[in-house]
Formats: C-alpha cells, sequence, structure tokens
C-alpha cells in the first residue's frame, strides 16, 4: 500500500515534469507540425543557464530569466532557421531541428566542458515537505509540482482566455482556416516556437538539479518526450496531459512489479527450463523492462488508433 | 535514348573507378594497400546499400522509417550466426552467397514490424518505427543469446568455402566481395523502381487517395516497399558483419538510423543515385574528417542545416539542376559566376571553421595539451590575431558571399528565362 | 554532372593520400595509437583520459622514454563504436604504429581484442599489441582472452573481491541494483559469487537490474530499497545511473550505505556531493590519499602538481604503470617489435608509484593490481574536484589478494 502512494507522488511530480517539456513539444508539433527533435537540447541549454545565472544571481531569478532566454533563442532559430525552411515540407523542418541537436551538443560541451554541473536544489527548499510511511517526501518536489501546476493554469488561461490564445487554438485545428481569416500565421507560428522553448527551459530549470546537468540529458530525455507527444494526441493539450502523467505513473510503478511472463503461465502449469532466446524473454521480469513499456504502449496506441488517445485529427 | 546511354556510361564509369581505386592507395614498398582506405571503401559500399534501401522508403514511397537500422543490425548479427555455422562446417555454402541470408534475416523481420507498422502512415508511422528501434536497440543489450550483450557477437571470415577459391585474408578480396554485392543490390533496387510496384509506390507518396481509387491498396504497397527494403538493409547489414567481423548493438542502434536518413536526404532523394553520393560523403565526415577535428559534428550539424536550407532536394538535385542548362551548352557562361561565388564561399567557411576550432582548442583541447597546428606553424589560441582574422574571414565572407550570390542568381535567372524562351520559340516553329 | 562526379571521385582519392599516404620514414618516436570516443554524448570520458595521458606521457619522456626515444600519443576517435574503432585499427597498421591501447567500452575491447588477433595472424610482418586500460568486462581475460591483448586495469571480478571483502561485519543485509548490459550484469554475477564465498552471512534482500541511461526517477527504487530492510545498496552504476540513485535516496531520506563500484570516476563527486557524506564507499585504482596514508613524498608531490593544473583528480595510476611496464618491455625486448614486446611483458613485475607491487601475469595477461576501497568523508588531507569531500581509505587489497583464477585458454603465437 505505502509503495503505491510513494509511487504515485513520485510518478505525478515526474509526469508533471515531462507535461511542461511535452505541452511545448504538442504546441509546435500540432501548428506547425514539426517533430522537434531541439526541444530537449533547449531543455539541456535552460539547465545549464538556470546553473550560470544561479551562480551570480541566485536560483529564484535563474527560474526566471533562464526560461526568458529559452524563449528568445527559440524565437531566433523559428524567424531565421524553421521559417526558411518551412516550404520545403516536414522532412526538411524536421531534418533541420536534427542538425541543431548536433550542434548545441557540441556547444554546450565547448561552453560549459564536458563534465556535470553542480546545480544544485536551493539550500531554501532543500528539506523534507512531510514524510509517508517513513519515507519523506521533499519540499522541492512540492516545489516542481507547484510550478508545473502554475504553469498548466497560465497556459490554460492564456489559451481560453485571451485573444492570441484563441487564434492559436484556432490555428491549432484549423491551420489554413485561421491564415484564411487573415491571421497573422507566421506571428503566431514564431509565438507558439518561442513558447515551447520558454517551457523547456522551465522545465530544464526545475529538472536540471532534479535530475543531472550533463551534456548527455538532452539525449536522456529527448525519445520519452516524443512518446508523450504522440501518445496524447495531436492537437490536445488534455490528451498530453493525461499521457505525460500515464507515463510518470507507469513508469514508477513499473518497477515495483517482479513478475515476468512466466509467472503468468504457471497456473497453466507451463514452466521452462531450457535456456536460449524465448526462455529469456519470457523470464524478464516486468520491473528490468520498465523504462521501455512506454514505447511499447505507443506502437500500441497507434497500431489502434493512430491519432493517439485524445487526438483531433490524424498524425 | 541519347540521355539514357549518356547516364549508364556514368554508371559505367563509376563502376571502373571503384575497380581501380584500391590500386591508388597501394603501397609498392610494403606491398600491402592501405588497410584504412580499404576500410573506409568497404565502409562506404555497405552504407550506399543502406542509404538506397533507405532512399526507397524515403524517396519512393515517402515513408519516414526511423528504425532502419534494425534491419542492417538484424542481417548482421545473422550473418555473424551464419558465418559461425559455417565454419563449424554446419552450414555448405560458399561466402559469396552468405550476404543474401543476411538479407533474407532483413526481410524476415522487416514483413513482421513492417505488418505492423504499414497500417499507418505519415508521423504515426515514423513514430511506430521509432519505438521499435529503440526497443530493438535496448534489447539487443538485455539479450544475450542472439545478440551477444554489449560485447556482441564475432566470428571469423574465412570459411574456406568459396565459388572463386578466395580465402577472404586480405580487404581487398572483401572490398571486391562489397563492390559486387554493392552493384547487385543497387541494381536490383534500380529496377524495382521501374517495375509497377515502384511506380505504384511513388503512387502512393504522391496522392493516397488516388493510388487507392486506381484499385491498388496502398498498404500492401507499402508493406511490399518495406519489407524489399527490410531486404537489402539485411544485405547490407552481412557485407558488415563480414568486413568487421563482429556485430554489436551498434549494428542496430538508433544513430546509424538516423545516418541513413541523413545520407539519403543528404545526397538527395528525389534522384535514384542521390543516397550514393550521401553515402559516400557523410562516410568522408564520419572516418575522415573526424581524424582531424573532434568538432565534427558541428560540421556535420551546419552541413545539414545548411542543405536544408539552401539545398533541399540534396546534392544529386543540385546537380540535376544544371542538366537543361547543359543541354543547352552554356554551361560555360556559368563559370565565372561560379568561381566568383567560390571565394568567399571558401573564406566564409575557413573563417567559421577557424573559430569553432579556436574555441574548442581554448576550451578543450588545451587541456588535453594539443596544440592547434596549421601547415607547420603553431597558432595560439590565446592571442588575437587568429581570433580576428577568422572572425574578418566569417563576416567578410558572408556579406561578400550575400553579394556574389545575388549576382550568381541573376545570371542563373537569365538562363534560365533564355532557355524557356529558346524552348517556347522552337514550340512555336513546330507549330 | 560528369564533370561534378569526377571532382567528387577526385576529391575522395586527394582526401584518402592526405590520410594513407604518409611515408613510412624512420621513426625518431614511438607511437601509440589511442582509441576512444572524442566526440558526442561520451566525449567525457577520452577527454578526461587525454588530459591523464598528456601527463603521464610527459612524465615518462621525462624520464627518457624507451631506448633512447620518446613515447608520442597519436589519438583517433571511435565514437564509442566497434566498426569505427576497427577503422582506427586499420588506420594504425597502415602507419605502422606497434601499439593500440583503448580504455572506454568493452564493446570496442571485444572488437579491439578480435580484430587485432586476426590482424595479427594474417599480416604476421606488420603485428599491433592492444593494450587495453580499461574494458572491464571479465570475460576479456578469460573466455575472450588472446595473446595479443594485455588489461592493465583489474577486472570486474577483482573489484568485486575487494569490495566484498571492505564491507563492514555489521552490514547483514545488501540490495544488489545493476545495469542491464554485459557490464552491470557481470557485476551482478561475480558480487554475489564474492558474497557466498566471502560473507555467507549476509542476505541479498533485492536483487535487480535496471535499463541502462533509461531511469529519469530513482524514487521507485528508493522506496523498493526502504521496503526491503537493507543496509546497504551494492551497485555498479556509474555516472547519470548512480548520480540520480543517490539523490533520489537522500531526497526520500533514505538512511542506507552506497557500496559502490565506480562513484569515483570523472564528475561523481562533483554531481553527488555532501548527499554522499559517510555513507558513499567506491572502489578505485588511486587517490590523492593513498600516497598520504604510504607516507611516499614523491607521489603526494605528484598529486598536489596535478592538483594545482586540474580540476578533476588522478586516479588512474594503472596507466602509469602501464606505461612502465611498456617502457620496461621495450628495453628488455630492443625493438617495439609486438611479439617481442609481448614476450618481455609477460610476468613482468613492477613496482607503482606508492610502491606496491603490480604483476602481468602471463596466463591471461590480466594485471594483477592492489585495489583501494575508500569511503567520501571530509576527514581527508585532499578532496575531490573542490567538493570539500575526498576519498579517505578504509581498506587495501594488494595485488597478492587480487589474484584470482583464470579460465584463459590463449592460443599462443608459434614463435
Amino acid at each position: 500500500m505505502e509503495i503505491v502512494l510513494i509511487s504515485l507522488l513520485n510518478g505525478l511530480v515526474y509526469g508533471m515534469l515531462l507535461f511542461m517539456l511535452a505541452s511545448g513539444l504538442t504546441l509546435i508539433f500540432s501548428m506547425m507540425g514539426v517533430l522537434n527533435f531541439a526541444h530537449a537540447s533547449i531543455y539541456m541549454i535552460g539547465a545549464y543557464l538556470a546553473f550560470t545565472v544561479s551562480q551570480v544571481l541566485g536560483f529564484f531569478p535563474a527560474l526566471i530569466i533562464a526560461p526568458i532566454l529559452c524563449g528568445l533563442l527559440g524565437a531566433a532559430i523559428e524567424i531565421y532557421g524553421l521559417r526558411r525552411v518551412h516550404h520545403n515540407g516536414h522532412i526538411a523542418e524536421l531534418l533541420f531541428t536534427f542538425g541543431l541537436v548536433f550542434i548545441i551538443q557540441r556547444g554546450v560541451q565547448m561552453t560549459w566542458g564536458m563534465l556535470p554541473m553542480a546545480y544544485r536544489v536551493p539550500a531554501i527548499l532543500d528539506f523534507p515537505l512531510f514524510t509517508v510511511y517513513g519515507a519523506n517526501f521533499p519540499a522541492y518536489r512540492g516545489f516542481m509540482l507547484l510550478i508545473s501546476a502554475g504553469m498548466l493554469l497560465a497556459t490554460w488561461l492564456l489559451l481560453k482566455k485571451t485573444r492570441i490564445g484563441l487564434i492559436i487554438q484556432a490555428a491549432l485545428t484549423h491551420p489554413q482556416m485561421a491564415s484564411s481569416l487573415g491571421h497573422n500565421v507566421p506571428m503566431v507560428f514564431t509565438i507558439v516556437f518561442a513558447g515551447g522553448c520558454l517551457l523547456a527551459g522551465l522545465a530544464g530549470v526545475i529538472g536540471g538539479n532534479y535530475q543531472t546537468t550533463e551534456p548527455g540529458m538532452a539525449e536522456a530525455m529527448g525519445p520519452i518526450v516524443f512518446v508523450v507527444v504522440v501518445f496524447g494526441g495531436l492537437g490536445s493539450l488534455a490528451g498530453c496531459f493525461i499521457a505525460s502523467i500515464v507515463m510518470g505513473v507507469i513508469q514508477t510503478f513499473a518497477v515495483v512489479i517482479d513478475y515476468s511472463f512466466i509467472d503468468f503461465l504457471k497456473p497453466l502449469g507451463i514452466s521452462v527450463t531450457a535456456d536460449n532466446l524465448l526462455t529469456e524473454i519470457l523470464t524478464v521480469p516486468v520491473a528490468r523492462i520498465g523504462a521501455l513499456l512506454p514505447f511499447a504502449m505507443m506502437i500500441l496506441i497507434l497500431l489502434f488508433r493512430p491519432r493517439g488517445l485524445l487526438g483531433t485529427r490524424d498524425t | 535514348m541519347n540521355g539514357a546511354f549518356g547516364k549508364s556510361w556514368l554508371w559505367i564509369a563509376a563502376v571502373a573507378f571503384a575497380l581501380l581505386l584500391p590500386w591508388c592507395f597501394y603501397d609498392f614498398h610494403t606491398a600491402r594497400h592501405s588497410g584504412f582506405m580499404l576500410s573506409m571503401l568497404s565502409q562506404m559500399g555497405m552504407m550506399i546499400i543502406l542509404a538506397l534501401s533507405y532512399n526507397m522508403l524515403l524517396g519512393q514511397a515517402g515513408l519516414f522509417s526511423l528504425c532502419h537500422a534494425t534491419f542492417f543490425g538484424i542481417g548482421g548479427y545473422a550473418t555473424v550466426h551464419f558465418l559461425n555455422a559455417a565454419g563449424d562446417g554446419d552450414l555448405p555454402l560458399p561466402m559469396e552467397i552468405i550476404p543474401l541470408l543476411g538479407g533474407f534475416s532483413g526481410l524476415g523481420l522487416a514483413i513482421i514490424f513492417g505488418y505492423m507498422a504499414t497500417k499507418q502512415r505519415a508521423t504515426a508511422f515514423a513514430m511506430i518505427t521509432l519505438g521499435i528501434g529503440e526497443l530493438m536497440a535496448t534489447a539487443a543489450l538485455m539479450f544475450h543469446h542472439f545478440f551477444g550483450g554489449e560485447g556482441g557477437v564475432s566470428t571469423n571470415r574465412m570459411i574456406d568455402h568459396s565459388l572463386f577459391g578466395l580465402t577472404y585474408a586480405s580487404g581487398v578480396q572483401v572490398y571486391y566481395l562489397i563492390l559486387a554485392w554493392t552493384l547487385i543490390a543497387t541494381l536490383a533496387m534500380f529496377f524495382l523502381t521501374k517495375t509497377p510496384l515502384g511506380r505504384m509506390a511513388n503512387a502512393t507518396r504522391d496522392n493516397f487517395e488516388r493510388a487507392q481509387f486506381m484499385g491498388y491498396d496502398p498498404r500492401v504497397v507499402r508493406f511490399l516497399q518495406f519489407s524489399l527494403s527490410g531486404l537489402f538493409a539485411g544485405i547490407g547489414g552481412a557485407l558488415y558483419a563480414i568486413t568487421y567481423e563482429i556485430v554489436t548493438f551498434d549494428a542496430l542502434a538508433g544513430p546509424l538510423s538516423a545516418n541513413a536518413l541523413l545520407m539519403a536526404y543528404i545526397g538527395g532523394t528525389t534522384v535514384f543515385g542521390g543516397p550514393v553520393l550521401g553515402a559516400v560523403l557523410i562516410t568522408l565526415l564520419q572516418s575522415g574528417v573526424s581524424l582531424m577535428s573532434n568538432s565534427w559534428l558541428v560540421y556535420v550539424g551546419v552541413l545539414f542545416i545548411s542543405m536544408v536550407i539552401f539545398a533541399p532536394s540534396g546534392i544529386a538535385g543540385l546537380i540535376m539542376g544544371h542538366k537543361p542548362i547543359l543541354r543547352a551548352g552554356k554551361l560555360g557562361q556559368l563559370v565565372v559566376p561560379y568561381i566568383r561565388v567560390l571565394v568567399p564561399g571558401l573564406l566564409l567557411v575557413l573563417g567559421f571553421v577557424g573559430l569553432v576550432e579556436l574555441t574548442s582548442f581554448l576550451t578543450i583541447g588545451a587541456a588535453q595539451g594539443k596544440t592547434l597546428v596549421l601547415g607547420g606553424n603553431k597558432i595560439d589560441v590565446h592571442a588575437t590575431m587568429p581570433w580576428l582574422v577568422s572572425a574578418i574571414a566569417l563576416f567578410g565572407g558572408g556579406a561578400w558571399l550575400r553579394i556574389e550570390a545575388r549576382h550568381f542568381r541573376r545570371v542563373w535567372d537569365g538562363l534560365m528565362a533564355d532557355l524557356k524562351s529558346a524552348d517556347g520559340k522552337a514550340e512555336r516553329v513546330l507549330a | 554532372m560528369t564533370k561534378s562526379l569526377c571532382r567528387l571521385f577526385c576529391g575522395v582519392a586527394v582526401l584518402g593520400l592526405l590520410f594513407a599516404g604518409r611515408p613510412a620514414t624512420a621513426e625518431d618516436t614511438i607511437k601509440i595509437g589511442y582509441v576512444d570516443p572524442f566526440s558526442g554524448p561520451f566525449a567525457s570520458g577520452g577527454d578526461e583520459f587525454l588530459k591523464i595521458f598528456k601527463v603521464l606521457f610527459d612524465r615518462q619522456n621525462a624520464k627518457g622514454g624507451a631506448l633512447g626515444k620518446k613515447f608520442e600519443l597519436v589519438p583517433f576517435d571511435d565514437k564509442l563504436q566497434p566498426a569505427e574503432a576497427l577503422i582506427a585499427l586499420k588506420n594504425i597498421t597502415d602507419q605502422n604504429i606497434p601499439f593500440i591501447m583503448q580504455c572506454t567500452g568493452s564493446n570496442v575491447g571485444a572488437a579491439l581484442i578480435d580484430g587485432v588477433s586476426k590482424h595479427n595472424a594474417r599480416n604476421p610482418d606488420n603485428r599491433v599489441l592492444y593494450l587495453n586500460c580499461g574494458a572491464l568486462a571479465t570475460e576479456l581475460t578469460n573466455e575472450k582472452c588472446d595473446f595479443w591483448q594485455f588489461r592493465f586495469a583489474g577486472n570486474v571480478e577483482m573489484r568485486a573481491a575487494a569490495r566484498i571483502k571492505s564491507l563492514p561485519k555489521d552490514v547483514t543485509k545488501v540490495y544488489l541494483l545493476n545495469q542491464d548490459y554485459l557490464f552491470g550484469q557481470s557485476i551482478q554475477h561475480d558480487t554475489k559469487k564474492w558474497l557466498e564465498k566471502l560473507r555467507p552471512d549476509i542476505q541479498i534482500v533485492g536483487d535487480e537490474l535496471m535499463p541502462f541511461g533509461k531511469v529519469q526517477d530513482f524514487s521507485s527504487y528508493v522506496t523498493k530499497i526502504k521496503a526491503s530492510g537493507a543496509q546497504s545498496v551494492l551497485t555498479g552504476n556509474y555516472n547519470r545511473d548512480l548520480n540520480l540513485l543517490i539523490k533520489a535516496a537522500v531526497d526520500a531520506g533514505l538512511d542506507v550505505r552506497f557500496d559502490t563500484y565506480l562513484a569515483h570516476l570523472i564528475g561523481g563527486p562533483t554531481a553527488i556531493g555532501a548527499a554522499g557524506e559517510n555513507r558513499l564507499t567506491s572502489v578505485y585504482e588511486y587517490s590523492g590519499n593513498v600516497p598520504v596514508d604510504l607516507k611516499v613524498a614523491d607521489a603526494e608531490k605528484f598529486g598536489t602538481d596535478w592538483r594545482s593544473s586540474h580540476e578533476t583528480d588522478f586516479s588512474t595510476l594503472n596507466f602509469m604503470t602501464m606505461l612502465d611496464m611498456l617502457a620496461k618491455a621495450i628495453d628488455k625486448a630492443g625493438s617495439t617489435d609486438a611479439l617481442k614486446v609481448a614476450l618481455a611483458l609477460e610476468d613482468m613485475h613492477t613496482k607503482d608509484m606508492v610502491g606496491q607491487e603490480n604483476i602481468m601475469r602471463k596466463e591471461d595477461h590480466q594485471l594483477l593490481m592492489p585495489y583501494y576501497v575508500g569511503v567520501f568523508s571530509k576527514d581527508v588531507k585532499y578532496d575531490s574536484e573542490h567538493t570539500g569531500f575526498g576519498w579517505k581509505t578504509v581498506m587495501t587489497a594488494s595485488a597478492a589478494e587480487l589474484t584470482l583464477p583464470t579460465v584463459c585458454k590463449m592460443k599462443r603465437p608459434a614463435s
């Protein structure tokens, strides 16, 4: 029981971090059709910038400055890069972001070096918030939840209550129609791309010290964010939210399950004694493959529902 | 007719060149071929197959796959096991046939995964293949019986059974085997584009609904195309296994899939031979330039980005763009404008490379005890001079290039307009 | 089009000549080809080792090198890909470089053992010796052992023996957590083997493999460890997989020891920091505090010199021992011929910088060397990576203690 509760809590924290990364990507992906491979690289830049700024000004100014810098970087990438590639099609745009990954990776290595940064949780937030069944729940995780919930609320308000939000929503589902109605769609694109990068930067700021700030962090987060976006479905922030939480919770829960396929077969009187590839697969406990479940789930949902969980149109 | 002949002449020349190439790197003192060049050429051969088979999906069927290395890798793993069996005497097959077995392994797996993936298209297809690729790469690390874990599975290619009595001890014999199979695979893929299947694949790429109306099931077309590309990728993997005599999980991991995509795109997906150019260029960058600079990934990244922005149809597309001008015999008029663009372009590139290398040496290289050496002279990365020169070359070259590019554009557009009006006149005369 | 294609091919040819066409003139230095990742996500390892080798080569050359010649390092980037490493091997043999050295990744190590062995069999006039300085999988000097490979780093089993020996008496419940690939699996296997042999009183309350580099949130593992009642987590995890685990454990207030194999690797102390105080232990070849304990002034001075110019620690004493042994073997053989040097290296006994005995065993070409187990503590003379904490040695296992049986059946060359 206690394991369930604690896993649920931690899954929630991780899921919210995923959501912060994935929401930006969903917005970009839905509107522009671009699977932005460099999204996780922006997340990494956010963490590094936050580290550098927090060395000088402290953590809380970094919380604001680093995401804004990432947003500006995103705007620059859109205006000077993506926009020029746009007419060459989606694969060209995708390859453009792909090239960016290489450049950002080496750029970060050249600027900050190859080793992990000593980017730590600020002292003011470094205490246990409460205790469940003898396990501490650190205040910083509570803070992360707070930030991501606040971001969720702010994004929701922005999308539902402001004019630009309504245009973005329109462009999300009917890009051509929005453009025909005379809205400046390229401008909306820039705003969305910058906004998405800003969210990725914010995720980097609070994720950089929750995890470690190192040149490999983009590679570690990249694929899983794609999975969340596709699983949740195109054009749906709600789907993205559900997918993030589901993926977060599943990954934390899978670790607790020590059963393997063979355990399901045992009641049928089947047991294995041989030692070959098949038995090797059958006896792998779920805990060992926990981190792979999201990929398997994504394949499954795409086979039966290509638009994803709550997608409004086909991908 | 003339065009077709010209083309086949080109191919024959390329093959003859490939046949002779190892002898350009023959050291008469030691009576040895350069092993490095042979390896790199062999690597090019298998990468050409990989890129061409990838283009069966991307260029010809409009399928954006992210797991192509899976079939390459499985072909490699299967071949290692076949070779081991052949070495033990359990598989009485000559070496020359074994790549085909690797191909069939790739085909088998592609049939299974293709059945799943080709039900969808566009992004859903891409993401399913991403998932498959990730699952297979991790499985290769986890399961030891077939994949051998991190250490991979090794073999010995000297199985002492050959149609031509070859031992395959030396790299040059292996190179010719690879060349032969690259040719066979390339020709097979080329003729596939001429078959109804190849034509229908193009049709489903260009207009999905209309292809459906014609009575073909586009899913079946995609499925067949996917499976066959798996076959060729498997052959490529088999050649990998024969060259390196070891296959590790890297042969089916994500980076290689990404490489397949990059080679096909850089080379040009619209022309059949495009991926060949891409494969040659990327292999040169990866094995050649990386010897000179640890920042080679930056150059790859910048090359991609500039290709994507300025030449979305790839190198082959750029070359093909000159065809009408060549036909009109006006290529000579472009020589001077080209030189005028080339000079500032070169300056720009040099400036950029200079800045990247200086930064890289300042932050990373210095601590490793390396010094930047250019033409035998040591360069002090802390002095202002080299930085200033590079920056001026970069920005000056950039500004100059802008002007020259505008001029080039004018010449080009003028030529094109001339050709058009000439065509128009010819038509009127005919009418 | 033809012209452009020709131009391309000419370009290829010119480039090829640039790389391959170096004339084989009389060598005035002894070259060592060094293959490791210098670009991409794994570049940090190769980068760090390059810095270390720079210092060590200078030191060796100041001592006079070998045969009156100086050593020269020729790096090749393998991107941690076996295929690239094998291409580099061809490049090295083309240039008649007699030694190939590699320190990162058992996948590359396995490929090189195989590649070097086949190359030497097929080209007896151009043999090359593989100096393995860090591909650790036990099998590389057991099932996969080869005459042309010399491993100058303790294998997983030697580390496991030292690791288990150092566990305090009051630890009775341990939890095993390892990465799910060759290295982690062989640590899991050898840890269990030595627990059974040396500490049958210890109960294994958890035994787990986790996907390598894929886990983003370790809190469920921490919950599981807590529920199991373990006193110590025995783990071969390193880099990200270790740092995140310890972070999650500290966050959850989990009070256990972390008895690791590789926490001392570059960047580990920085990433873990205060979280590891007095409960993180590691098995290492060397640390700045070893000469302090052993009272070797020269070695301590080497350490302070190192610290004055580097942000990171010097912990790979085995690299220095390797160069010492190589120089000695070349001098003894009187040439850099791979076979002669290999024969000279076999059974070589040498003392390392702090005076400990090191032996290159003839049966499997595994260096028998001492290992130290230390705890991450404030109570040290020299801290790690300027964190204020350093490795305080709690146990020393000498080369004799770590002389373990091998199953190697080596094929020796005829002459």
